[in-house]
């Protein structure tokens, strides 16, 4: 435990024990996390958890009711947002509309007396940045969504922030400029190299742009990882829940064994991954969930796999890329879905017999818990 | 342009309901505001003549009024000093009563507007309209029972030792300015919580997350934003101020003159309306040439004003 985490560096941002409250209300309880210098963070969670609360937090907007924020390690109680080392990118962008482009983006820089010749310059840079070079003499309005969205980055950059937070800005756009911006942002946050924490309550946002996520539930953080560990070894049922399709066999602990468990569920017993401190007890409550794409459609005996269930096809819907196979499982007809590669699958054939099938690596025992609201 | 909106006029409420709004908006436009207007600078331009004379040989076009204005009786050549100074004291006065309307009426109306929820801004709006249930006669009575030399305000001033002897708000004019600018609120207040209230709360603290204090937020970001409101408040309370009567009338020191009181003496004691007229006419154009003059310098379109 004594060596430096990778990249060695120390963590931008500590939000340590932070709760922040409205009245009765505990819109953040008790989060605890550190976020490292330099790279994409994003707070993951459905509308209400409390994400928003926290960024607003972090930017000086509200006060937390405890804990302490710590950006660069200088504690930040007591201090507004102005006096912060954050920029925050609003979920409607919150751009000036009586000011030009350029104006917008030095508008930091104005506020810190920095002359019009040099406020001009810098505005130019960092339209260059952001790929608009020669529109700082435009109105706000003039331009498109997506561009207004690269505007009220550069605002936020041209304020030399130690950490950009960005409130959902891409909720705004339609879905084609949405995966565009997702890739621009990432080069962005790459490019200038500073810590960006990102709200966002869609797992695909999170997924592609995130060095790291924290997923939270009801002001609490539910998990913090890489978005592949995030999907592969959910630390909660809610995660497993919330991030990715899952499909879920509710069941009790059978028995526990060396990173694998048994659960006695309604379609039969199905063993799955789990965690060495993954709470699991015999006899107690627990979910399996099975990714759609980790289940084996066939029509033999699946020698060899660990976990194999009767099951009828009751639809499918062709996807593009793969099939979703609505399926009924076992005695108990469980509603099931598996993703089968597009060619692969066969024609459909409704009240199809079949077998599905699926090793015990690839499902992942939980303790029986809250799940993501469908 | 203007064939197109009469066109959807027309369009929209059919040929019979849309004459009929024309009409009733031609009558109020020209009966009731055009046609006694003009007859008022038709008389501006005559003599005062007994209604005998009139129609007669000596009815003839003069400048005879707007040059006593100026110039008085003209029989020693110097100026109307008199009617000068109050004419410059009324438009300066109403002015410092608009300068202070805005500065009360603003951090009103921006609380209103950004800050204050439900219950809270419903109670500050009928705080500040029930007042004007009471009618203005009566307000402004009460003003100068408040101000007066025995008023209540003097007897808290001695009451605290604050002062020695009565301090006379009447004479002073302190009365008078309070009254107007007091007579006048709701006229400012309003059209600057309308510029307001659409003022997106995430600009400001946009502006704030950017390193603004809150005066350069404001300066930079709400004000312009609120401009329109500002100037459509400001042009009403400044017209109405510099027109205002009773108030003047009532609250006004023994030795302080509004210019409308001279208006009102030409019109009334001095029974010469073609002067009264004309005085009521250098005031109306001049106020009207300084709104244009201040919009003007702060950069604001008229057709602003009706947003």
């Amino acid at each position: 435990m004594t060596a430096a985490p990778a990249g060695g560096t120390k963590p931008a941002v500590e939000i340590d024990g932070v709760s922040v409250r409205f009245g009765e209300f505990l819109a953040v309880r008790d989060v605890r996390v550190e976020i490292a210098a330099g790279t994409f963070f994003s707070f993951l969670g459905p509308s209400g958890c409390g994400k928003t609360t926290l960024l607003r937090a972090i930017s000086g907007f509200v006060a937390p009711a405890a804990g302490e924020i710590r950006i660069g390690g200088k504690p930040m109680t007591g201090l507004g947002p102005n006096k912060r080392p954050t920029a925050l990118v609003f979920q409607n962008l919150a751009l000036f509309p009586l000011m030009t482009v350029a104006e917008n983006i030095a508008f930091a820089l104005e506020m810190r007396g920095v002359g019009r010749a040099a406020r001009r310059k810098r505005a130019d840079e960092l339209l260059e940045l952001i790929a608009l070079p020669g529109q700082g003499d435009r109105m706000c309005h003039e331009l498109s969504g997506g561009q207004r969205q690269r505007v009220a980055i550069a605002r936020a950059l041209a304020a030399e922030p130690q950490v950009l937070l960005l409130d959902e800005p891409l909720s705004a756009l339609d879905l084609k400029l949405r995966q565009h911006m997702r890739s621009e942002l990432r080069a962005i946050q790459q490019r200038v190299g500073i810590t960006f924490i990102y709200i966002t309550h869609d797992q695909g946002e999170a997924l592609t742009m995130s060095d790291k996520v924290a997923v939270m539930r009801d002001g609490r953080i539910e998990q913090v990882a890489a978005g592949k560990t995030l999907y592969d070894s959910p630390a909660s049922a809610f995660v497993a829940s919330f991030v990715g399709e899952n499909n879920l066999f509710r069941g009790r602990v059978s028995a526990v064994a060396e990173g694998y468990a048994t659960v006695a569920t309604d379609v039969g017993p199905l063993r799955a991954a789990c965690q060495a401190d993954g709470g699991l007890r015999e006899g107690e409550a627990a979910f399996v969930f099975v990714r759609p794409e980790a289940l084996r459609l066939a029509t033999d005996d699946m020698a060899g796999v660990d976990n194999v269930l009767r099951a009828t096809e009751t639809a499918r819907e062709f996807e593009g890329r793969f099939w979703h196979v609505f399926l009924e499982v076992g005695e108990s007809r469980q509603r099931a879905t598996a993703a089968q590669v597009h060619g692969g699958a066969g024609p459909a054939e409704p009240g199809r017999q079949l077998r599905v099938g699926f090793m015990a690596e690839w499902a992942v025992a939980l303790p029986a818990g809250p799940l993501a609201a469908e | 342009m203007a064939s197109s909106w009469l066109r959807a006029l027309l369009a929209r409420y059919g040929a019979g309901v849309g004459a009929c709004v024309l009409a009733l908006a031609g009558f109020w436009i020209l009966l009731l505001i055009l046609l006694p207007q003009l007859a008022m600078v038709d008389f501006s331009f005559r003599h005062n003549l007994p209604p005998a004379a009139q129609g007669g040989p000596q009815d003839v076009y003069t400048l005879e009024h707007y040059r006593y204005l100026v110039y008085g009786s003209g029989q020693d050549g110097g100026f109307n000093t008199v009617d000068l100074l109050v004419f410059g004291r009324t438009l300066l006065a109403a002015l410092l009563v608009t300068v202070a309307d805005l500065a009360i009426c603003y951090p009103i109306a921006y609380l209103l507007a950004q800050s204050a929820h439900g219950g809270w801004a419903r109670l500050m709006v009928l705080a500040l309209v029930v007042p004007f249930w009471v009618n203005e006669i009566l307000r402004a009575f009460a003003f100068r029972i408040l101000f007066g030399a025995s008023g209540v305000l003097n007897d808290v001033l001695l009451g605290l030792g604050l002062v020695a002897e009565p301090v006379d708000f009447i004479r002073t004019d302190v009365a008078l300015y309070g009254g107007l600018a007091y007579a006048f609120v709701l006229l400012m207040v309003f059209p600057l919580y309308n510029a307001l209230e659409s003022l997106d709360r995430s600009q400001v603290e946009a502006a704030r997350d950017m390193g603004a204090s809150v005066f350069a937020t404001h300066r930079r970001v709400v004000i312009p934003f609120a401009k329109p409101g500002i100037s459509a408040g400001c042009t009403m309370v400044f017209m109405l101020s510099a027109g205002a009567l009773a108030a003047p009338q009532i609250l006004g020191g023994p030795s302080s003159l509004w210019f409308t009181q001279l208006v009102y003496q030409w019109f009334n004691t001095g029974n010469n309306w073609p002067r009264g007229a004309a005085y009521a006419i250098v005031l109306l154009l001049s106020t009207l040439l300084l709104v244009l003059l201040a919009m003007r310098l702060f950069k604001v379109r008229l057709a602003q004003l009706g947003r």
